[in-house]
């Protein structure tokens, strides 16, 4: 019944149809208009004639003799050595995921669990930690590494990157914490388990939705982190994004910005990926973080 | 007990990783007597002491602050003094690299957020009206924008934008000029770099937003419909009082991001005309012969208390909302 008198007039679906639709076109086309010039050759994607060389890939068909190529990947991943920077994407976003969901669920579980008044500061320090921008942190970061000679390598750029991170696992989980009654704990307490236990097999599988939806954030965070990575990492460990910004630096290569294009795309499609597959529960996530904000 | 675990292993994880900028700051520019002696000392029995001697480089009490890079207080007086007109001092004001870079990036905090929070709630309206089984598909293509990194969203539209790539010639063929570039001028550097703030900050805001919406209550609105509201009407006087504090929420989130523009900067290689702060810290850091430790340390703290400003409103909400909830 209510959606009938909530019912839509024609023009309006029309308008609201036309407008998402080209929102869609705003929003995704970019990346479609990337991927599908990955495939081509330098002078197709920035093509000086015309535009729809792009499209149809003329020069690529010249040099390649095929309308498209994946030249830039092989050499990109092979030659640019990208394999390397994704191998320490890798690890460096398993590690920072891991870390921080293991210390996230347990500092927010005494934290939702707390009734001191100190609870509040820890959440607000927390929350001033979110709105510092990385770059801050990092310049202070970088002069004790050098001094411990510990810049440059992974462990440390994980654990910055931890730190950074967890502030926001923190609220988020909190807030998730915060939906799981308190009665459930304390009979599992008289039960006989041990707070251990209480924790481990009666609070964390009600609590999987949260954990995923922070693990997701800090992939993110990890995967796509580029002030930290690029500045705290040497060449040799970059990881996938200050690689990226790499090949466009370096000009004495003529394929490199065809690298770069590429690099995006492989950069980007496991993202994309993941992404799909979790959205619902990064969407309740971030409504999760915006009810408590 | 998990709590007394928890808790310490937290606060510690802050202290430790936290304050320590502020640690190192503080010796830069006042050499604090805590951080600095332990720091060298480790230094005279570990290294030899040219190195010693290097790290930090000379004590320069508050001087960094000052300086032409910075607030340059000495320019500003100068200005101010030989300048005749309010016009001429702004013109030398604004040249100054950080009074440059301030400008910048509040510029493209304030630009930039309004149409973000307009466009996001038009965005999840119209979202939330279509067909279940488009939605998903719908959702996933506009926030995609937001998850990629800055960078590569950057990269991407930058060559798009490319005066040989699609947007550029089309932009080209709209105005009948074969030579115009949106990298030009530096005015239309700016006006790229905040279409592209827009493009990436809208899908949060549309997140949110949705999000929010499905919370709104449905008695209110058929009480409305049945008294004959219109649909704008409805919208306007019950969505959007409720949506309200949502909103703050993403204006702050908005102002917060944005105060801390880089990647976009590098992404459309526009460090010439437009620099913000946290560009100015890259750059110290990035320097090629030796890295400005105390120029970054002071820029960064001089960031710090322009968020702190811009935080002030969430901080006294967020205590009021705790201390309502006690």
């Amino acid at each position: 019944m209510e959606s009938k008198i909530n019912r839509y007039s024609k023009q309006l679906i029309l308008i609201n149809s036309f407008f998402i639709l080209a929102w869609l076109v705003v929003s995704v086309f970019p990346f479609i208009w990337t991927f599908w010039g990955s495939f081509k050759v330098k002078a197709d994607f920035f093509s000086r004639a015309d535009w729809m060389f792009a499209v149809t890939g003329v020069n690529t068909l010249i040099e390649t003799g095929d309308t498209s190529t994946v030249k830039a990947y092989v050499e990109s991943w092979t030659e640019g050595e990208f394999w390397k920077a994704t191998m320490n994407t890798i690890i460096i976003t398993v590690s920072v995921v891991t870390i921080s969901l293991f210390l996230g669920t347990l500092g927010a579980y005494a934290l939702s669990r707390s009734t001191y008044k100190y609870t509040f500061w820890i959440l607000i320090a927390a929350l001033i930690f979110r709105a510092m921008p990385h770059i801050t942190l990092v310049s202070g970061y970088l002069f004790p590494f050098f001094q411990l000679n510990v810049w440059g390598i992974l462990p440390t750029t994980i654990i910055v990157l931890v730190a950074i991170n967890q502030p926001f696992t923190l609220w988020l989980l909190y807030s998730f914490f915060k939906t799981v009654p308190k009665e459930l704990d304390e009979s599992a307490l008289i039960d006989g388990c041990t707070y251990f236990q209480a924790f481990r097999f009666v609070i964390m599988p009600v609590m999987w939705p949260g954990v995923v939806t922070a693990g997701l954030f800090s992939m993110m965070l990890a995967y796509n982190d580029f002030t930290v990575t690029s500045l705290l990492l040497n060449q040799q460990n970059y990881t996938m994004v200050p690689k990226i910004n790499a090949y466009l630096g370096t000009i004495e290569h003529s394929g490199n910005y065809m690298w770069a294009v590429s690099s995006v795309v492989s950069a980007t499609a496991p993202l994309f990926m993941i992404i799909m597959f979790f959205q619902r529960q990064l969407i309740s996530g971030l409504t999760a973080g915006a009810v408590k904000g | 007990m998990l709590m007394f675990i928890g808790l310490p292993i937290i606060s510690s994880f802050f202290q430790s990783l936290h304050i320590e900028p502020e640690q190192i700051l503080m010796e830069v520019e006042k050499c604090d007597p805590f951080g600095c002696k332990t720091e060298t000392k480790v230094d005279i029995e570990a290294t030899n002491k040219l190195q010693e001697e290097q790290p930090l480089g000379r004590f320069n009490g508050l001087g960094t602050y000052g300086d032409r890079n910075h607030l340059a207080f000495d320019e500003i007086k100068e200005a101010w003094t030989n300048s005749s007109s309010i016009a001429e001092f702004t013109d030398i004001l604004l040249n100054l690299p950080f009074y440059k870079a301030l400008l910048f990036t509040l510029t493209f905090c304030f630009a930039v957020t309004p149409p973000v929070v307009v466009l996001g709630f038009i965005v999840a309206l119209s979202v939330n009206t279509i067909t279940k089984s488009l939605k998903g598909p719908t959702i996933f293509g506009v926030i995609l924008p937001m998850i990629v990194t800055p960078l590569i969203g950057s990269l991407v539209l930058f060559w798009m934008i490319d005066a040989k790539g699609i947007l550029g010639s089309f932009i080209q063929f709209l105005f009948d000029d074969p030579n115009l570039s949106l990298k030009s001028s530096s005015q239309l550097t700016w006006i790229t770099l905040i279409i592209y703030g827009i493009w990436h900050n809208t899908p949060f805001a549309f997140v949110v937003f949705y999000a929010a919406l499905q919370t709104v209550p449905q008695d209110p609105i058929e009480a409305a419909i049945i008294d004959g509201a219109s649909r704008y009407e409805r919208v306007r006087h019950i969505v959007i009082p409720h949506l309200y504090p949502v909103a703050t929420f993403i204006i702050l989130i908005c102002l917060m991001d944005n105060f801390r523009v880089l990647e976009p900067i590098i992404g459309f290689a526009a460090e010439g005309v437009a620099q913000s702060l946290s560009w100015m810290i890259y750059n110290d850091l990035r320097s090629e012969n030796k890295m400005l430790f105390g120029s970054a340390g002071a820029t960064s703290m001089l960031t710090i208390i322009g968020v702190a400003i811009l935080l002030t409103p969430v901080l006294i909400r967020t205590w009021r909302e705790f201390r309502t909830e006690r």
